[in-house]
């Protein structure tokens, strides 16, 4: 056995063993990736068809269309993919798969944003996606509006919220309180306010812009709420146009 | 049990109780306050950290006659984060709910001081199969009380278990509700955590009065 101790041994063996794991990891990230760029992709139809209530829950869970069949759903449900770049609306039709963190970051002239159209029993949704911070990391999801503004429904995930407070974000009691919420007060845009003090937990008083925060995520709350104020103002202009 | 000899089922076995590594060696008590608001990812955490100080004790004990003892600690840690690194993109690839319902405890595994610990205090100092089983024991006493801090934690704190309503629903004022029971919100903050673990080392201790320290 060679002496363990000498630093020449001592770098050998490091660079080695930088070199071994390094390459492992490299070939295990490259290997998997196809399959979970897949993954992340059906994730997202998921969750776009969740926002306009095509889904498979049951009773208080949460439960996604399968992804071996989510694919056919999506095409059959969302009837336009459109892009908002610079005031000019277009169909693009992977527009899904648009990164709304990336596009938040750059300027107004050069920012995509996407916008789903969805068509149900005969109804249109407008699907928005969103993207935000919350009391550790990102906070993001999607807000189905009816062409009155109404919300139809909303799906919120994160990245890293507290287990058991703020991470119930995206728990059905907490998302199912936003169907039936205006976002606007006449014409002007009001959002929705995660709010403390509501006195309406059943909520009970739909349109009043208001759902009932989390007990012990007050940060999370004000990040939904900062988050559907400040992604959903940005369409109000190009919803009014497409709607005529 | 047949199958291991007396010694080795004392490595499986003495971390489940008189060796346990949160309640006797006060190990991996931040992951412990972190993770036991709800049942369910105390479990996967505790499965989680099975999986990588298992296989990780193995890797260390292969490599314990070349790994220069200077920087041993580095050479630790490097096992760990590419074990946990592989666990991560191994569940993103095949099982992707579980890895959305895992996110940042994964990361946290690597941060775990019973997994350095038995690395240092083992694994270096024994053959594979040993190490294996006192990796497993190890973890499995760690992960017995995390499922029962994370048990207590939800069934006060939320009043479900794994999510279910166990105890009614506190909107609709149903089951014990219904009587004007409240679930005890404190109980969701990191701090009860420590509370309940002190409250088992105190039972632990009055039932084994081996185990109390004399100063």
């Amino acid at each position: 056995m060679a002496n363990t101790d000498k630093n020449s041994y001592t770098v050998i063996f490091a660079v080695v063993m930088v070199l071994v794991v390094g390459s492992l990891l490299a070939f295990t990230a490259s290997s998997l990736k196809p399959a979970i760029t897949e993954n992340e992709r059906f994730e997202k139809q998921q969750n776009i068809l969740y926002a306009m209530g095509i889904n498979e829950n049951v009773e208080g869970s949460v439960n996604f269309i399968p992804t071996d069949k989510v694919e056919a759903e999506f095409g059959k449900y969302i009837k336009e993919q459109l892009v908002i770049q610079n005031g000019k609306i277009e169909k693009d039709s992977s527009a899904y798969l648009i990164d709304l963190k990336q596009q938040l970051a750059k300027d107004m002239s050069e920012r995509k944003l996407p916008l789903f159209v969805g068509e149900k029993e005969g109804k249109d949704y407008y699907i928005i996606p969103m993207y935000g911070k919350g009391l550790w990391d990102a906070i993001w999801g999607f807000i189905a509006l009816d062409e009155n503004y109404v919300v139809q429904g909303v799906y919120f995930d994160h990245k890293g919220e507290t287990p058991g407070l703020g991470a119930n974000i995206k728990e059905r009691y907490f998302m199912d309180d936003f169907t039936g919420e205006e976002i606007m007060a006449g014409t002007e845009f009001e959002g929705i306010t995660v709010a403390k003090g509501n006195n309406d937990p059943l909520n009970e008083r739909k349109d009043d812009g208001k759902v009932d925060a989390l007990a012990g995520a007050t940060i999370t709350g004000n990040g939904v709420t900062a988050m559907i104020n400040s992604t959903v103002k940005l369409y109000i202009p190009y919803l009014k146009d497409l709607k005529i | 049990m047949a199958l291991l000899s007396k010694k080795d089922r004392g490595l499986i076995l003495d971390p489940l109780a008189d060796n346990n590594p949160i309640t006797i060696q006060v190990l991996g008590i931040c992951s412990a306050l972190a993770i036991t608001a709800q049942l369910k990812a105390s479990i996967v955490m505790g499965i989680s950290v099975m999986f990588v100080l298992g296989v990780g004790n193995v890797v260390i004990s292969l490599m314990r006659n070349i790994i220069p003892s200077k920087i041993r600690i580095i050479v630790q840690l490097v096992v760990v984060a590419a074990l946990v690194i592989i666990v991560d993109q191994v569940l993103k690839a095949f099982a992707y709910e579980l890895s959305k319902t895992l996110s940042v405890f994964v990361g946290l595994i690597i941060t775990n001081c019973i997994i350095m610990g038995r690395f240092e205090a083992f694994a270096l100092g024994n053959g594979p199969w040993r190490s294996f089983l006192d990796g497993i024991g190890n973890a499995a006493g760690y992960a017995l009380i995390l499922v029962i801090v994370g048990f207590f934690r939800e069934l006060l704190g939320s009043g479900t278990l794994l999510g279910f309503k166990v105890l009614g629903d506190p909107i609709a004022k149903t089951g014990l509700y219904a009587i004007g029971y409240e679930n005890n919100g404190f109980m969701l903050l990191s701090p009860m955590a420590l509370i309940v673990v002190g409250i088992i080392i105190w039972v632990q201790r009055s039932r084994n009065k081996a185990l109390i320290e004399e100063n």
